[in-house]
């Protein structure tokens, strides 16, 4: 454990040092398991945030569940020098590599966005000048994971577009409704682009924008899907 | 030895048999969802469920036809390899023995398939003697679509993958044929028990 620190109110940042890290892809993930002394052993999965250039430097963003066995001790408890085991990477479906190109159609509803900022750290590593959208979905502005960096990225190339169930901060110009199919088309590309589409979030809202994406006329084999159930702990 | 997390206690569920509980794996309440893409929606009068492949005539069911096979309710517990483990979870649907019983066949390997074109990969040892099941009803309701509706394989004793969603048949086969996860890292058995979760495991 290199670093700790907090994203939002409700999610912190961990930094791990992996010895011997074979290398990820971005949109995979990782186990990790937590020992107590008594060899009681709990064990969960993250998405990996950081780009693969980041080698074994790897970001886990830790969304806090109230009722968490993991998420809270990693968010409350862990500090800098701390160990814990973890194996990985894991996953080769959810994944986007800048040879894959594009266009590329990001969707995330809360944390689900954690992957899908790999791929989006990766594609700037990369240089890569894919056509890239990405919508974020969250409850409330200071919900959002990494807004400085997205803010960045979409003056880096990337449309960066925000939807706010919850509250919207005062003066808020971005959409305020559930996704719906007006605001995938608005934020497009159209269907016969074939575009790259990766949805990750909650259940409700994948299979939600799942359906949507369908609907429209996407592919659903070019429709990837990662879901956090909402037991995740 | 796994080295000790400091300042980790977790939290020991006192209410569940230790014994249901494969390692690794922690028991919820609720059902989770996982699939790698969206959710067909097959309408029922499009339906159908097929045994092919290395057999002496292939076999199709109507969603109806199928409705009227013999079924069986059954309380089972299932283990989902990303470590969520449901206990005591109640199905209904027919047995792979019924829906073998007339085929013709010497293949020892079965791949089940799936609208959207999930496939996974099973010893036909695994899914035979009673041990699967295609099941068409959760908890006395029809299964619901994100949970693998209108009929799904169950292999409770194996992770959950291998009890794939939106099931329309089983190809038999000579020889085994990695599925869906099993080419993307996943184990070609999937046993809880061992912790078959991964290629190296």
């Amino acid at each position: 454990m290199l670093t700790v620190r907090p994203e939002t109110p409700h999610a912190s940042n961990l930094v791990v040092d992996v010895p011997d890290w074979p290398g990820h892809l971005a949109g995979q993930h990782v186990d990790l398991r937590l020992t107590a002394e008594d060899g009681y052993q709990a064990e969960r999965s993250y998405s990996i945030a950081s780009a693969p250039e980041d080698g074994g430097h790897l970001a886990l963003t830790v969304e806090r569940l109230d009722d968490g066995e993991v998420s809270t001790y990693l968010t409350d408890e862990v500090r800098p020098g701390d160990t814990f085991e973890l194996r990985g990477p894991i996953g080769g479906y959810f994944t986007w590599q800048a040879a894959d190109g594009g266009p590329l159609v990001l969707l995330g509803g809360g944390s689900g966005l954690v992957p899908l900022a790999a791929m989006l750290r990766h594609r700037a590593n990369a240089g890569a000048e894919v056509d890239t959208r990405l919508l974020v979905s969250a409850r409330h502005w200071e919900d959002v994971l990494y807004r400085d960096e997205l803010d960045a990225m979409a003056s880096g190339g990337v449309d960066v577009r925000y939807t706010l169930t919850g509250s919207t901060p005062p003066g808020w110009d971005g959409w305020s409704r559930r996704v719906d199919a007006d605001m995938l088309r608005e934020l497009g590309p159209e269907p016969a682009r074939r575009p790259r589409v990766f949805v990750c979030g909650p259940t409700p809202f994948v299979e939600h924008v799942a359906n949507l994406l369908v609907a429209a006329g996407h592919e659903p084999q070019r429709v990837k899907t990662e879901r956090f159930g909402p037991t995740g702990g | 030895m796994a080295r000790v997390s400091r300042g980790f206690h977790g939290r020991r569920r006192t209410d569940v048999d230790p014994s249901r509980l494969p390692p690794g794996q922690y028991v919820v309440e609720d059902f989770p969802v996982l699939s790698a893409g969206p959710t067909p929606q097959t309408p029922l009068d499009e339906w159908s469920f097929t045994i092919k492949g290395a057999v002496d005539t292939e076999r199709t069911w109507s969603w109806e036809e199928f409705l009227a096979l013999p079924s069986e309710t059954f309380t089972v517990d299932i283990h989902c390899v990303t470590k969520w483990s449901k206990l005591g979870t109640t199905w209904t649907g027919v047995s792979v023995d019924e829906l073998l019983a007339d085929v013709e066949t010497g293949a020892e390997y079965v791949s089940a398939y799936s609208d959207g074109g999930y496939t996974t990969n099973l010893p036909l040892e695994d899914v035979t003697d009673g041990q699967a099941s295609v099941a068409y009803e959760f908890g006395g309701e029809p299964l619901e679509p994100e949970h693998g509706g209108p009929a799904r394989l169950l292999v409770p004793h194996l992770y959950f993958w291998k009890s794939a969603k939106w099931l329309r048949g089983l190809t038999l086969l000579d020889r085994d044929e990695p599925g869906f996860w099993e080419t993307l890292g996943y184990h070609n058995r999937g046993d809880p028990w061992k912790e078959q979760r991964y290629w190296s495991d």
